[in-house]
């Protein structure tokens, strides 16, 4: 039973994560018709931000507010680099979908070498306070602490995320250009401006989720390559979960994320049946497609 | 000022079909201009082209700014208030919030919107997909009502509903058009000879006619432009 529970604990940390790269996907898409290529590379400049912030700050600070610069280091890291992906690539391909999309591609490839080139393609480590490594025992149950703040993130985001779009003039700008974007613009309202905020949330929530899923998943390490492993699984989350729905998008991480875990667990010791999580996850999505096509919650933000 | 809005040479293409094919007319000041055409003559599609919603060439002036290429938002603060042929309320959030998210001056007039219609006051808190057909329309005539705009561009207000709400539709539209001049597209013809003076027919992506709204009495000359009967 204590593993069952360990198992399910990691896996709603894993959709913590996978939440987190899937919210400004989802929002994207469905504001803007943008499946955003580039937020692998978010994610991975995330990562980046704050392990150049870990290594540079003198240690004199203290590990503790190190560890919460990086993790400012990283949201701001994402949220610049999606900002100016929006206003300098995106922006002036408005109404050509294709081409945008073949940008976020083209970008995500450029921002990977460049990290190569930059850091190697080899790990580097992040260094993180000693409880972040540590583990929390519930009787016979064993919780990493990484895992708290991943899941923690997942959830105070999923809920800041909720009151903005139902309580801010901004949110409800969102929900209903998600909606009919055309109409929003009829009615006077600049929806370039909400394209470049959901652009920045979503670059904002990437560079976390890297961050997060270094120090809960990855062993504190870094690579280049970490976002684009991160996409596939949240292009995933985004479809079933319904393009362009929030609550979609944490159902469908939830829902993602147990199932990985659980088949890896107790089916992936098997011989040659080591990737069978993976596999699990794309039979999931194949059913919901079938049954659902438009995936569990479409389009309501 | 000499016109409310003055299109010359407008075309369209929508997925390589040239749906408006030099369309010029102009609408003066003041009152109800009815746009008619038969079903697909593009009479939506000059909607949305004076709005910046689908691409378009030729000059397009509106409350005389030229707008031609110019964002849709941007349109739309110069005075244009628009009433959608599909209502294009939005479903997911509340009547208060469709409201909320039309105002664009400092003073709504909410007090005007809830006295033509104390429903949708009532019903605030309601999400707007949750309405009837007929509440949705009066949230979206509302929202071109709250911000006094001088040019109302509204597509068949009428379409699917009663015909008691059709009447009471006219008649708030014919006190709109009081204070501001209204660019009607319109099928049913009762209405349009209640609330227009002047009329412009499309045919085929262009215009066929422009003349008065009296010209709609010739039952030969409404069958021939229009293919319905003049009593419809």
């Amino acid at each position: 039973m204590s593993t069952f529970l360990s198992i399910t604990f990691s896996g709603l940390a894993l959709a913590g994560v996978y939440f987190l790269c899937a919210a400004g996907l989802t929002l994207i898409f469905g504001l803007m018709d943008i499946l955003n290529f580039a937020q692998g590379a978010f994610i991975t400049l995330g990562a980046y931000a704050a392990y150049e912030l870990s290594l540079h700050l003198p240690m004199s600070v203290g590990t503790v507010p190190i560890f919460l610069l990086a993790i400012v280091g990283a949201i701001i890291g994402g949220a610049l680099a999606a900002g100016i992906t929006e206003v300098v690539l995106i922006r002036p391909l408005y109404g050509r979908p294709m081409s945008q999309v073949l940008v976020t591609i083209g970008l995500d490839l450029a921002i990977v070498a460049l990290l190569e080139g930059i850091f190697g393609s080899n790990e580097v480590a992040i260094s993180v306070p000693t409880w972040v490594n540590g583990a929390t025992h519930i009787g016979q149950v064993v919780l990493p602490n990484a895992a708290f703040l991943a899941l923690g993130a997942g959830v105070i985001v999923l809920v800041s995320l909720e009151m903005f779009l139902r309580r801010t003039r901004y949110g409800i700008i969102i929900r209903a250009g998600v909606e009919n974007r055309g109409m929003v613009s009829a009615l006077g309202i600049d929806v370039g401006r909400a394209f470049t905020l959901v652009f920045v949330i979503g670059g904002a929530l990437a560079g976390l989720a890297g961050l997060l899923n270094t120090i809960a998943f990855n062993s504190d390490f870094v690579t280049p390559i970490q976002g684009d492993s991160l996409l596939i699984f949240t292009f995933i989350v985004v479809v079933v979960g319904g393009l362009g729905s929030i609550r979609g998008a944490a159902v469908a991480a939830v829902g993602i994320a147990l199932l990985q875990n659980y088949t890896n667990y107790y089916l992936g010791n098997h011989p040659g049946w080591s990737q069978v999580g993976n596999l699990s996850v794309v039979l999931l999505l194949a059913v919901v497609l079938s049954v659902r096509p438009r995936g569990l919650f479409a389009s309501v933000a | 000022m000499s016109s409310a809005l003055d299109l010359r040479d407008l075309h369209v293409t929508i997925a390589g079909s040239h749906v408006l094919q030099g369309v010029t007319f102009d609408v003066p000041q003041g009152g109800v201009t009815a746009l008619l055409g038969r079903n697909g003559v593009g009479k939506t599609t000059t909607l949305r082209a004076i709005l910046g919603l689908v691409p378009s060439t030729g000059d397009i002036r509106v409350l005389d700014h030229d707008v031609s290429g110019m964002a849709t938002h941007r349109i739309t603060r110069i005075g244009v208030a628009y009433v959608p042929e599909d209502r294009d309320v939005f479903s997911g959030i509340s009547v208060n919030q469709n409201l909320r998210l039309a105002e664009q001056i400092a003073d709504p007039r909410y007090d005007e919107v809830y006295a033509l219609f104390p429903e949708l006051k009532t019903r605030g808190k309601q999400l707007a997909g949750t309405l009837s057909g007929g509440q949705q329309q009066m949230l979206s005539i509302a929202r071109a009502l709250l911000n006094r705009w001088p040019l109302m561009l509204v597509d068949e207000p009428s379409k699917g509903l009663a015909p008691k709400l059709v009447t009471e539709f006219a008649a708030v539209l014919e006190r709109a058009a009081e204070s501001a001049t209204v660019l009607l597209v319109e099928q049913n013809l009762s209405v349009v000879r209640r609330l227009a003076h002047r009329i412009v027919i499309l045919d085929h992506g262009e215009v066929v006619h422009i003349g008065e709204a009296s010209d709609l009495g010739d039952e030969t000359f409404v069958r021939g432009l229009l293919g319905v009967g003049g009593a419809s």
